[in-house]
């Protein structure tokens, strides 16, 4: 080797201990620059040849030994003084192939090295910026020959975090000495980013690099760019998975299905079927989804720890809105912001429910928007377990009231249902009445919220004679909402509703349209696996809801029977389900207070000591059953007591 | 510092229709997306603007889209270095063959050792690398001193200027107040005063003979400029 550095006049022999001196290598490589600094066909082979050997020493593009590195560093270092020496058109082969430098191969002296030089080079006017970002961006994706085992060892793990760490300090070292880099890097990231068609790895192992960049100091010059093209990502992936690899056990399958599994409960509804299937088939594009949304929601738990979740939270609403909230039906995209709500409940989980109905009641959208709106935010209510009882109804109270201004304003001699016409207003009640599937049972037992909700007009908006919504909207939620509307006594006056099985209707069909927006329930399950996790321990899964007949016996006539006679609607008409043990420990003001007088007598006087007096009395019509035996002998007792 | 002028215009802003709700914050937008650029007809970079909508009536022009033409009258704060301009900036890196410094906070600019002159000397102080005088004991420029330098030439599209050290009123500006030198420096004690409103006519003179302004107000152009509206 020394041999043949010494014939091109290479000091690496040349100083007697080994080492080179910073002067003497600059010197030299000063002497090679210069000497290719003139037209090709007039440079002299000799001075060609030691250009080329430095072009070689600078990017070996493979795996070297130390002493290698050394003289790479140090030709490097050398190369950094004379950077305004360089000049694009002489000096493009070298040039080239500093750019093209993957840093993950070298040593700690040799990278450090390379980034002083493409830091300095950043600073020659106009010439080389935009490779010396692109360089650093194209850095943050690891080697292409390093490939799926050894890409978790603990060594390259290591590495990847070194990496990284010198590529954001090399970005803002540019960013100090060139203040508008920033605007390039923007650009950049924009031309930049994966397709995703790419290996998951690289995809993987760039997103997170660029999340990383985003929350760095030099995220806040980037804007929404990072997360913009990020979600772009996601959404090029999400759209690429068929929906016929998502598992039906059956085609008509019902939106209420059992979605666990694990709870079978008898369920004499023998239409609804057992859905522990549900899945996805193994798709390389869910795959990497998965693994992309796996770093996404990691990127968003750090800027929560952080601190930064708002500022996240707000881009991320405004792409939501511009990207999302326009695409037809994606599949699992939206639970980025699921999870973003989750972390963060009384602020971003607030926000992005009241984003979604200004959206839907506003007159300036376009009815498309307005009905995805009002699925989302259906979906989002009805699934979100961290959302408090008080803003679904408050939200609940927004939608009522909207709906019914529409009612009012419809033209009396109208008698035709136009599901089409009229399909915000469907999309409206199909939605109200989903939630309230959902929470009917929990807004009851907030007496409070039942008030409310007792007092908002859903019978007249329902019983609409013209636009008559439960004609129109989705048979099965329909039915599922009155069988759990008659057993709180939602409406005054029983309804009689055939329970049509069919999953749809002609008008469901007509006011989804193509769409088939009636059918859109964008928080349905999460199927990922690994992203999962995130999801999970805040989505409500139908099986653990709690409904407002969970708990009844299996006897329905009972109900209607007794109750007609109750007028006033007033505080906690709780449903009388006696058999539930549950109950007994609910409070004081949940005692349903008939109108029977001498009952009411009775229990009058007893009030104040009878705090440990179990809450439900069932009126006095049907005979009290041999459970609550002990209730009665109780009262008889205090009863006792008094006479006394 | 030299460079740096305020201009009144007359412009025309084109508002998109969709944006006729919010015509202001249109405007603000599209005068915005001209900041940290130059542009050849105010011959400068724009920095700041103030903008003023004097009337309530604007004209649709016809066509495809029927945009609005909103007139304004806005105050610019231009840059526009030119070259043996004295510019004043931040040093942020020092190497053995150049100097880097930012000006007004955005614009980056470099000096070479070649446009160094012969008195600066790299050397080594406390560690860190600094340029110091051998004529003079304590002008030293280091990272993080204002410096003024002379300019050699302003590259337009990436807003970086080329700066040269080699005039003798130019170097660390601390010092230099404190010392003076032969020409062209204010802030100087010693001088009396009326030299410097001497001084201070000649600068007003040396501005008005780059581009091209009337002779009465030296300060001010005005230009007519049609910008295309927000979309």
């Amino acid at each position: 080797m020394g041999v043949e550095l010494q014939g091109y006049d290479f000091p690496v022999g040349v100083v007697e201990d080994g080492y080179l001196s910073d002067s003497e290598a600059f010197a030299s490589v000063i002497n090679v620059i210069n000497g290719v600094r003139m037209a090709p066909s007039l440079v002299p082979q000799s001075n060609k040849e030691q250009y080329d050997y430095l072009v070689t020493v600078v990017n070996p593009g493979k795996r070297i030994g130390q002493d290698d590195e050394a003289l790479m560093a140090t030709a490097l270092k050398a190369l950094s003084r004379a950077v305004f020496r360089l000049d694009a058109v002489y000096h493009g082969s070298l040039l080239n192939n500093i750019f093209m430098s993957s840093i993950w191969d070298y040593g700690l002296d040799a990278r450090n090295a390379l980034l002083e030089l493409i830091t300095t080079l950043a600073t020659v006017p106009d010439k080389f910026l935009d490779n010396c970002l692109y360089t650093l961006l194209h850095n943050l994706r690891p080697p292409s020959r390093l490939k799926a085992p050894f890409n978790q060892s603990k060594r390259w793990l290591m590495r990847k975090e070194e990496v990284r760490r010198e590529v954001y300090l090399a970005l803002n070292c540019i960013n100090t000495l060139v203040p508008l880099a920033p605007a390039r890097l923007k650009i950049l990231i924009e031309k930049c980013m994966p397709r995703f068609t790419e290996d998951k790895y690289v995809l993987m192992t760039y997103v997170e690099g660029i999340l990383g960049l985003e929350r760095n100091e030099i995220g806040k010059f980037l804007g929404s760019t990072v997360l913009a093209r990020v979600v772009d990502l996601l959404i090029d992936l999400d759209v690429n998975i068929p929906w016929e690899d998502i598992l039906q056990e059956e085609p008509n399958k019902g939106i209420f299905a059992i979605e666990l599994g694990e709870c079978n409960e008898d369920d004499e509804y023998t239409t609804i079927p057992n859905m522990d299937t549900l899945g996805l088939v193994k798709n390389t594009f869910a795959d990497k989804l998965d693994g992309l949304m796996v770093v996404a929601c990691e990127h968003l738990k750090s800027c929560s720890e952080s601190g930064h979740l708002l500022e996240v939270f707000e881009r991320l609403s405004e792409i939501f809105q511009r990207a999302m909230l326009k695409l037809h039906k994606s599949k699992f995209t939206q639970f980025l912001m699921f999870y973003a709500c989750s972390l963060d409940p009384d602020t971003c989980g607030l926000k992005f429910a009241i984003m979604l109905t200004d959206i839907f009641i506003s007159k300036d959208e376009d009815p498309d928007s307005r009905m995805k709106a009002i699925a989302y935010l259906a979906s989002y209510l009805a699934r979100a377990k961290f959302i408090p009882s008080s803003l679904v109804a408050s939200i609940l109270k927004r939608l009522v009231d909207w709906c019914f201004e529409y009612c009012q304003l419809q033209d009396s001699w109208v008698n035709k249902i136009s599901p089409q016409a009229d399909r915000v207003f469907y999309s409206g009640c199909q939605a109200v009445m989903y939630i309230l599937c959902f929470r009917l049972r929990s807004i009851c037992d907030v007496p409070q919220l039942k008030q409310l909700l007792f007092h908002l007009p859903v019978d007249s908006i329902l019983h609409h004679p013209v636009l008559d919504p439960l004609k129109v909207c989705l048979p099965l939620i329909v039915q599922e909402f009155l069988r759990q509307a008659q057993t709180a006594r939602l409406f005054k006056k029983p309804m009689a509703h055939s329970y049509d099985n069919s999953l749809e209707s002609e008008f469901s069909k007509a006011f989804g349209g193509i769409q088939r927006l009636d059918m859109f329930f964008p928080f349905d399950p999460y199927l990922l696996k690994e992203s999962d996790r995130f999801m999970r321990p805040n989505f409500e899964f139908w099986d653990m809801v709690k409904t407002t007949y969970s708990d009844y016996d299996s006897s329905e006539g009972e109900d209607s029977e007794g109750e007609d006679e109750l007028k006033d609607l007033g505080p906690s008409n709780f449903p009388k389900d006696n058999d539930d043990e549950d109950d007994l420990d609910l409070k004081i003001d949940k005692m349903s207070i008939t109108p029977n007088p001498s009952f009411l007598h009775q229990i009058a006087t007893n009030f104040d000591q009878s705090s440990q007096m179990p809450a439900r009395i069932r009126p006095s019509q049907s005979p009290p059953s041999p459970r609550h035996g002990f209730l009665y002998t109780k009262k008889e007792e205090r009863l006792d007591d008094q006479k006394i | 510092m030299e460079g740096l002028k305020v201009a009144e215009a007359d412009l025309v802003v084109y508002v998109h229709p969709s944006k006729s709700n919010q015509v202001r914050r249109a405007v603000l937008r599209q005068l915005s997306s001209l900041l940290f650029t130059h542009d050849e007809i105010f011959d400068g970079v724009v920095l700041a603007y103030e903008v003023n909508i004097p009337s309530k009536r604007a004209k649709v022009i016809s066509g495809l889209i029927p945009y609005i033409g909103v007139k304004i009258k806005a105050n610019l704060l231009l840059f526009s270095p030119k070259p043996s301009m004295l510019i004043g900036g931040k040093v942020v890196k020092l190497g053995k063959e150049s100097i880097h410094v930012v000006v007004l906070g955005f614009s980056s600019a470099a000096i070479m050792l070649e446009d160094i002159r012969e008195e600066f000397k790299y050397k080594i102080k406390h560690g860190e690398g600094v340029f110091a005088s051998s004529s003079h004991k304590r002008h030293v420029i280091k990272a993080g001193s204002m410096i003024r330098f002379q300019v050699k030439s302003f590259d337009e599209e990436i807003l970086h200027i080329s700066g040269s050290l080699l005039p003798s009123n130019t170097g660390c500006i601390q010092w230099l107040s404190k010392h003076g030198t032969e020409d062209g420096s204010y802030a100087d004690s010693s001088l009396k005063t009326s030299d410097i409103q001497r001084e201070m006519q000649e600068e007003g003179t040396l501005n008005t003979t780059t581009g091209d302004k009337s002779p009465n107000k030296t300060q001010k152009h005005k230009s007519k400029k049609r910008t295309r509206g927000d979309r």
